[in-house]
């Protein structure tokens, strides 16, 4: 543990000892010492230290995943990864050191100085309590439960124990385990019974600066009969300097109810995001997950959704644009485990400059699962003949009476396209920004508003100097 | 006659090293309505794509000159803001974008001054008054799933917001019923007077809406006549063979 750290904290009384040493720890690299000291500071209950230390040690004897573009995982060195994202002043960098090129298109796109500073990884926080609040009262009247994890453990550990790591235990692979052992952040939402939350419920930076940690943890419960749609991430390239962001999200929707989680998330191109996220439907309710993922160095990223009750009903709707260096591999789980289940999938993917983007579809129908609907729909758009585009369809069909449709295309933009478009006075680069607009526009229009604007405006810049 | 808008001389060109157009000139100015007909494969469309700069032909020997000035050097999306308009012949689909959208950036893009939204939806209402078009086209997306007459009703909306100096219109006309016809002339006539227009057309039948100064006959990359409106006419009576050159002298 840091100097710094220890001052943040305050005193010594969490057990912390070999301060020498602790300080390399801290730092860099993990052990269970790390781990336990993670748990002390945020003065958790015991058995969230017992889950962490399990999971600690199953990620150490767990091997790697072997779903995904898993060779390049080896490339992540663990013990050069910061653990735990230490609070306050500690983890300020100099602004000088975020690249021009963030810089720039923070400009470009609009975004106030003090938000730049937040995204770059200036200050380790930026909230606006005054929006933030309103909110929290509308849906505090409606008895609905919004808070960031750690907190959410602090004043309702009953119900975060009773659902924490049920439906992705951390066992479930070496990085829900990783997460698990060191989460920090992320939010915790339970809306009861009947409540339907009408406005979009925003984790966003603007409003929530918390939930944008390394190793978030996110937890969302509707009871029978309630809805809410949950909105997380930001178009704005998040630049960090740690290269490892690994989240987990776990959601149940009861009965007849209703989750939507919105996310889009742009990384510096230097980080490995590897997101487990999965959800529970139980008798006819419905899970969403609307899922944008642009930047990182590699994506995996596979929203799942678990139709256990007879009647849920899934829908995964993704887009992803690798640019220069990137590896987008991202799509879809969906697992009909009950009778007269349904789902669909939307996986749209753009890939420029030597980019890679490739869906990666899991479809499960039990044999007991009568009557169950599925569509799958993989698009994707290369922009020049260096970029790659894959399609990894898996289904396992147990079922005869299953109804499947697959479908997948390729396509690149036409010179007859671009003809007509800068007939009509679009520039090449407008003329293309126009095309990738127009393709994400399925995955756009499920979008608020104000992210719908900015995503729209980032692909635009995303195709200057892609020209030639 | 008004100004000169385009002048073309000696104009040879290529796509892929064979030859298309084969020494052709034509001069346009302000106001005049030229209509070039000719069998498929005359060099007709060809002429067309070559005027608005399709990256695709190439200049062997020859010049466009627009405005007074050589125009080989600019690019497809200059050309459309110094005042060129094409109306395609097989409009190209774009899924996801909106017709609205679409309109008014193309607008905003080749006009100078900035756009102002209430301004733009009161021409936009006119115009597509004029074409008798519905507003439910405006949230579909371009071209997309339209049917020919669709997509030609949308190519005479944009020629209507753009008010180009110069009009190609290459074969505007084809594949239309008679509405669709009469709607087309409507959006040619509406723009003409203040431009120099160049129709390509198959057939007689547009110009019964629509009042050339001058009829071209194209054969082989060439004009091989010239002449008023009666020359349309004569080509609906008897064909072209009577302007091919004999087979065997």
């Amino acid at each position: 543990m840091s100097d710094e750290a220890r001052e943040a904290v305050g005193d010594y009384k969490f057990g912390f000892h070999d301060p020498e040493n602790a300080t390399i720890r801290f730092d860099k690299g993990l052990s269970e010492q790390v781990v336990r000291d993670i748990s002390a500071l945020k003065d958790e209950p015991e058995w969230m230290t017992d889950i962490r230390v399990k999971a600690y040690h199953h990620f150490m004897e767990r091997e790697m995943p072997n779903w995904g573009n898993c060779g390049e995982l080896n490339n992540i060195d663990f013990d050069n990864v910061t653990y735990f994202l230490r609070s306050s002043d500690a983890t300020e960098k100099d602004w000088d050191d975020v690249p021009d090129d963030i810089k720039n298109t923070f400009d470009r796109l609009g975004i106030p100085e003090a938000e730049q500073k937040w995204l770059g990884g200036v200050t380790a926080q930026y909230e606006s309590e005054a929006v933030y609040h309103s909110i929290r009262e509308d849906l505090e009247e409606q008895g609905v439960l919004f808070l960031d994890m750690d907190s959410g453990l602090k004043e309702h550990p009953e119900i975060v124990k009773k659902y924490f790591g049920t439906v992705i235990p951390y066992s479930d692979n070496k990085f829900s385990a990783l997460n698990t052992a060191v989460w920090s952040g992320g939010s915790f939402i339970y809306v009861p019974k009947g409540v339907h939350v009408e406005m979009p419920v925003q984790a966003y930076f603007r409003i929530n600066a918390k939930n944008m940690g390394q190793f978030e943890r996110t937890l969302i419960i509707a009871d029978e009969g309630s809805s809410i749609h949950y909105v997380e991430g930001c178009t704005a390239p998040t630049y960090s300097t740690d290269s490892l962001h690994s989240a987990v999200v776990e959601l149940i929707a009861m009965k007849d109810a209703k989750i939507r989680y919105s996310t889009i998330q742009n990384w510096s191109a230097n980080v490995y995001n590897l997101v487990t996220k999965r959800g529970v439907a139980h008798e006819n309710a419905t899970v969403e997950w609307v899922d944008g993922n642009i930047g990182s160095k590699l994506t995996m990223k596979y929203p799942a959704v678990l139709l256990k009750g007879e009647g849920a009903h899934a829908e995964v709707i993704s887009v992803a644009y690798a640019g220069a260096g990137q590896h987008q591999d991202a799509g879809a789980k969906v697992h009909h485990l009950a009778p007269n289940t349904t789902s669909s999938i939307l996986s749209k993917s753009i890939s420029k400059n030597g980019g890679r983007s490739s869906y990666r579809g899991m479809l499960q129908v039990t044999p007991k699962s009568h009557g169950c609907r599925s569509k799958i729909v993989c698009d994707a758009l290369m922009l020049d003949n260096d970029s790659r585009s894959d399609t990894y369809p898996t289904m396992e069909i147990g079922n005869s009476t299953a109804d499947l449709e697959h479908e997948a295309s390729v396509s690149k933009v036409s010179g007859d396209q671009l003809f007509y478009l800068m007939s009509r006075g679009f520039s090449e680069e407008e003329a293309m920004g126009l095309i990738v607009n127009g393709f994400f526009e399925p995955f756009t229009r499920e979008l608020p508003m104000e992210y719908a604007v900015e995503l729209n405006k980032l692909l635009e810049l995303e195709m200057e100097g892609s020209i030639g | 006659m008004g100004e000169e808008i385009l002048r073309i001389e000696d104009l040879h060109v290529s796509v892929d090293e064979t030859p298309i157009l084969n020494g052709m000139s034509l001069t346009i100015n302000r106001g005049e309505i030229h209509v070039i007909m000719g069998r498929n494969g005359a060099g007709k469309s060809t002429l067309a794509s070559v005027i608005m700069g399709h990256p695709a032909y190439e200049i062997t020997k020859g010049s466009i000159h627009y405005m007074g000035a050589n125009i080989e050097e600019m690019s497809v999306f200059e050309r459309a803001r110094a005042g060129m308009f094409l109306s395609f012949q097989y409009p190209a689909v774009i899924p996801g974008v909106q017709v609205g959208t679409f309109l008014k950036k193309s607008v905003q893009s080749v006009r100078d001054e900035p756009l102002k939204g209430r301004e733009f939806r009161k021409e936009l209402n006119a115009a597509m008054k004029t074409l008798e078009m519905q507003k439910s086209v405006l949230s579909r997306y371009v071209n997309d799933g339209f049917s020919g007459g669709e997509k030609k009703r949308l190519e005479m909306l944009q020629m209507l917001l753009l008010q180009p100096t110069l009009a190609l219109l290459d074969e505007t006309d084809s594949g239309l019923d008679i509405d669709a016809l009469r709607i087309v002339a409507k959006g040619i006539n509406s723009v003409a007077p203040q431009a120099g227009s160049l129709i390509i057309t198959h057939y007689q039948r547009l110009l019964d809406h629509v009042q050339p100064h001058h009829v071209h006959v194209m054969i082989d990359g060439v004009i091989v006549e010239s002449g008023g409106p009666e020359l349309a006419l004569k080509l609906e009576e008897q064909g072209y063979e009577w302007l091919e050159a004999p087979k065997e002298a």
